[in-house]
């Protein structure tokens, strides 16, 4: 060989070198050379795992996955979301810029927010996955929008939670229906009440759900904080907490430490009413033992608090097309109507449903119902999540006061 | 030649890690984490912890329940060992002491919560016959803010390891030469052994006390299930702050956990001053000839506080038998309404990976550092040495809190591109395996009488085959149980599997805490039933062994 070609085949390889890593994150307009990619990848998904469901759901989509694209699925379970963004932001201080341990997360919001003001995301992609089209997200701005932030195509919307309170119809017969009923029902009912303690996300939901409430829903919630004005804001809220503690369980000097806890405690009887984030949760449970068969679910009057959760793919994954094959799969009318259903998850769809074909429409009318379910039309009234500033700082005031007991 | 490499290979094995994790965790607690933006040393991320509501009450949980627990514990073991004179009621009660080493933390402190929480078993069983109650009182029990529960629940967790170590090193000491040496004098048994035995095995005792209190002190698990919520102990802060979506406070959490290392080495001094004050205080009373007063309740009480331990442990297990069966369960029902194996049936199909996972990684940790503490121990007999000088850093990754050089460490593997993976968790699951091991296993090894491998060798023998024919076989029940011990162990890890695999390695453990987050207290049940399977088969191996090995030569199953 002579020498120029030797030097022309060290250009030639250094430079294909160069072009791997953008090899590794295939064209998500191009959708089959996306699918020709990710066969045969390995998605590591790092997901929550404390809920049977959940777990049970992602599992039966690893299958489909495995059977329909060849991906292989592994269900990464976490206990805190947050470890899987310190993980990233830990590779990236590494200078691990495209051999990352995570191809896919589950988030939303603070975790969201604070992935993408470090640049730990991966995209745009989503509005690029074919599926992406079946949720008209032009009428449904939700599931571009994750706490007043515009998603920008960097997560792919995956479904939708909306605060739903149950109570237990042997032990109380007229629960609370609104937040400012509750105090009252609280000061009747000593030591039935309790929310998850703050920064529990559950629990900073609630904040943030009597924040709204009482406030009138001000506009100022709905940009980013204003240290100048957050006292004056928040004003009726550490009032009523004030009130309203000494009448919670354990007389507040204690709180449950998460969501599902708020079940367990509902379920040895020292709890009447409680919330979850799913508004088929107490049915579930009911049908998995945790809860009497008296327990019964309900909205508030106002309305509750209520957001989509979505997939993102981190920066560094070293998976992108199958991570995005798994992201447009999780929004298929098939996949959407399986995590609807109430044997398998219950979770609700991000599909514009009335919208879709007549085929897949069918696939969402299961007809099934519990009686401890909520009737299907009594989500209408969503209230929006404020920005995320309001959770971190509506925390650190909440650990300021009532942090030490 | 290779023997002699062992001791400086277990040294270095166990002090860069710890030592590299440590410093990547310290450069962004004084500012420093060129990735968030800040490449300039700072004391801001010290002013943003010193703010934090609570954190004194944190330090100071922190702090006591480490000292406490290490106290009563120690005062528990020491207590019995005086009473304990060899009857079939002290052997039965030994016997049901060790396999209790064999449950995981968090596997007691979910029992413990359902136990004795006010909707918990014990007063569902007394309720409403004997209270009157149909709802669970509202009472502060599990997570109260003094830490009480968390202290109960580790004491006991750490009364059967400090009861191992000490059988373990009390047969080099003679004990019953030296009791009924007193007792020809006119001691009663109990003191007599306390102040003819005691001081001899404390000495000898000293590191796995210490080990115990800096455990006690930045304990994550436990901690979360069973302490205080308002605050929380130091150790879940770091933790709650590692993992917030606010990327910013990574600088305040590596100051917490700096923090977290200063306040174990300070609950460390304490013990080591307090050891010195009882020393002073105690030559008078060891040598004021008093014979019998209070003897009567040390042997009473040093029986009935170990039982209690022992009654409080198995019905923490039970109740977890019994949730796991469990149907919807009313309180104050004494028992479930109905039983159903659907908890088992959803959980089986999932967790053949996790337990292939967490006996292929324990029982790789668990033969590396045998092999490695065997060599060092094996050098340290042919040349005559006395114990390892260096001996204390084997205690490093015990001493130095989890949380304080982990999330480091990760860091460090990262940047030299060392990928989370099986091999890794094996190895950081070595830092923790092999003191245990290595704590277990020195002093028999140490005591076995020289003259049996002396003999071997004047009958012309080579060094290696009398090791394998003659050392070995001796050693064999020690060394099972110290294998025991290192795997139950190396399957209790939670964090460092979690971090070191990058999540890609999950074990029965992982899965239990993952569980664990989301309440199902049946499934948490069952997988904490599972998680307590592997180390009891260990265990019982580790009995079962020696005894069929040696079925026709009684005097070599001791040891154990």
């Amino acid at each position: 060989m002579k020498p120029r070609a030797t030097l022309m085949t060290a250009v030639a390889t250094a430079m294909l070198s160069l072009a791997l890593p953008a090899m590794a994150a295939p064209d998500p307009n191009d959708w089959d050379a996306v699918l020709q990619a990710a066969e045969g990848q390995t998605i590591y998904w790092n997901a929550w795992g404390g809920d049977s469901r959940t777990n049970r759901y992602i599992a039966w989509v690893s299958e489909q996955m495995q059977s329909t694209y060849g991906v292989d699925v592994e269900h990464v379970k976490l206990d805190d979301t947050g470890s899987a963004v310190a993980r990233v932001l830990g590779e990236k201080q590494a200078g691990n810029m495209d051999d990352g341990r995570i191809d896919l997360i589950w988030i939303n919001g603070e975790n969201f927010a604070a992935m993408r003001e470090q640049d730990l995301l991966f995209g745009p992609f989503a509005e690029s996955l074919p599926n992406f089209a079946l949720t008209h997200s032009d009428e449904n701005p939700e599931v571009v929008t994750d706490f007043t932030l515009p998603t920008e195509g960097y997560e792919s919307p995956w479904g939708k939670a909306q605060i739903t309170f149950y109570y237990d119809s042997a032990q109380t017969e007229t629960p609370p229906q609104s937040i400012a009923d509750l105090l009252e029902w609280a000061k009747d009912n000593p030591g039935q009440f309790s929310y998850p303690r703050i920064p529990d996300f559950t629990g900073s939901t609630f904040l943030k759900q009597a924040l709204i409430e009482l406030s009138n829903q001000d506009d100022a919630l709905y940009a980013p904080v204003v240290e100048a004005e957050f006292a004056e804001i928040t004003a009726p809220l550490w009032d009523y907490l004030d009130e309203l503690h000494p009448y919670l369980w354990r007389s507040g000097r204690s709180f449950p430490e998460s969501g599902p806890n708020l079940r367990t405690l509902m379920s040895d009887g020292e709890l009447s009413v409680a919330f979850s984030f799913y508004p088929t949760d107490a049915a579930v449970a009911v049908m998995e033992y945790e809860l009497p068969e008296s327990v019964r679910s309900y909205v508030l009057e106002g309305g509750t608090l209520g957001n989509v959760h979505f997939v993102a793919i981190p920066y560094n994954s070293p998976h992108k097309a199958g991570a995005m094959a798994l992201a447009n799969f999780l929004l298929s009318p098939e996949a959407q109507a399986q995590k609807q259903s109430l044997s398998m998850w219950g979770d609700r769809t991000v599909l514009a449903v009335s919208r879709l074909d007549e085929n897949d429409k069918a696939l969402f009318e299961q007809g099934e119902s519990h009686p401890s379910a909520l009737p299907a039309d009594a989500l209408s009234n969503t209230l929006a999540e404020p920005h995320p500033s309001w959770m971190t700082a509506l925390q650190d005031a909440w650990l300021k006061r009532y942090g030490v007991n | 030649m290779i023997l002699r490499l062992a001791p400086i290979l277990l040294i270095a094995l166990l002090v860069i890690p710890v030592s590299v994790g440590l410093g990547m965790v310290l450069l962004p607690a004084f500012g420093y984490l060129p990735v968030l933006g800040e490449g300039t040393f700072h004391l801001e991320a010290w002013h943003a912890l010193w703010g934090r509501a609570g954190l004194h009450r944190s330090v100071l949980l922190s702090y006591f329940s480490g000292l406490i627990t290490t106290l009563v514990a120690l005062f528990i073991v020491v207590l019995f060992l005086a009473a304990s004179q060899g009857t079939w009621i002290d052997r039965a009660i030994r016997r049901m002491v060790s396999p209790l080493l064999a449950i995981p933390h968090a596997a007691v402190a979910f029992g413990l919560a359902f136990l004795i929480a006010p909707s918990g078993l014990l007063v569902r069983w007394v309720s409403p016959g004997l209270t009157g109650w149909e709802r669970p009182p509202d009472l502060l029990i599990v997570n109260d803010p003094l830490g009480l529960a968390l202290m109960a629940g580790l004491i006991l967790k750490e009364v059967p390891f400090l009861l191992l170590m000490s059988l373990a090193t009390l047969p080099q000491l003679r004990p019953e030469q030296r009791v009924t040496l007193a007792r020809s004098l006119g001691y009663a048994p109990g003191i007599a052994w306390l102040k003819c035995v005691f001081p001899a095995l404390y000495p000898l005792i000293r590191l796995p006390v210490y080990a115990v209190i800096a455990y006690a002190t930045s304990v994550v698990d436990m901690a979360l299930i069973l302490g205080p919520t308002l605050p929380p102990t130091l150790s879940v802060s770091v933790l709650t702050w590692f993992n917030d979506p606010d990327l910013s406070r990574r600088f305040m959490a590596s100051a917490g956990a700096v923090l977290q290392l200063g306040v174990t080495l300070a609950a460390l001094l304490t013990w080591w001053l307090g050891e010195q004050g009882v020393k002073c205080l105690c030559q008078r009373w060891l040598a004021n000839g008093s014979r019998t007063s209070g003897s009567t309740a040390i042997a009473f009480s040093g029986r009935a506080l170990l039982l209690a331990v022992t009654l409080l442990a198995i019905s923490a297990l039970a109740g977890l038998a019994l949730f796991s069966v469990a149907g919807f369960w009313r309180f104050p029902d004494a028992l479930p309404g109905t039983f159903t194996l659907d908890h088992w049936r959803r959980i089986l199909p999932g967790v053949a990976t996790p337990l292939m996972n967490t006996l292929s990684v324990g029982l790789a940790a668990t033969l590396i550092a045998a092999v490695l503490v065997v060599a060092t121990l094996e050098h340290a007999a042919r040349h005559h040495l006395p114990a390892l000088r260096a001996q204390w850093l084997l205690y490093l990754p015990l001493i130095v809190p989890q949380v304080a050089f982990l999330f480091g460490l990760v860091v460090a593997a990262e940047s030299i591109a060392i990928r989370p993976q099986h091999a890794l968790v094996v190895a950081v699951h070595l830092l923790f395996v092999v003191p245990y091991l290595y704590l277990s296993l020195s002093e028999s090894y140490r005591r076995l009488d020289p003259r049996w491998v002396q003999v071997a060798l004047s009958l012309g023998v080579p060094p290696w085959r009398a090791f394998w024919q003659v050392r070995l076989p001796l050693l064999l029940a020690p060394l099972l149980t110290a294998c025991a011990v290192s795997l139950a162990v190396s399957i209790g890890q939670y964090l460092p599997t979690l971090l070191l695999g990058g999540g890609r390695v999950p074990t029965i453990t992982t899965e239990a805490v993952a569980m664990a987050s989301g309440g199902n207290r049946r499934l948490v049940a069952v997988l904490a039933l599972l998680q307590a399977l592997l180390p009891f088969i260990g265990f019982s191996l580790a009995l079962m062994i020696p005894r069929l090995v040696w079925a026709k030569r009684r005097q070599m199953r001791g040891a154990a």
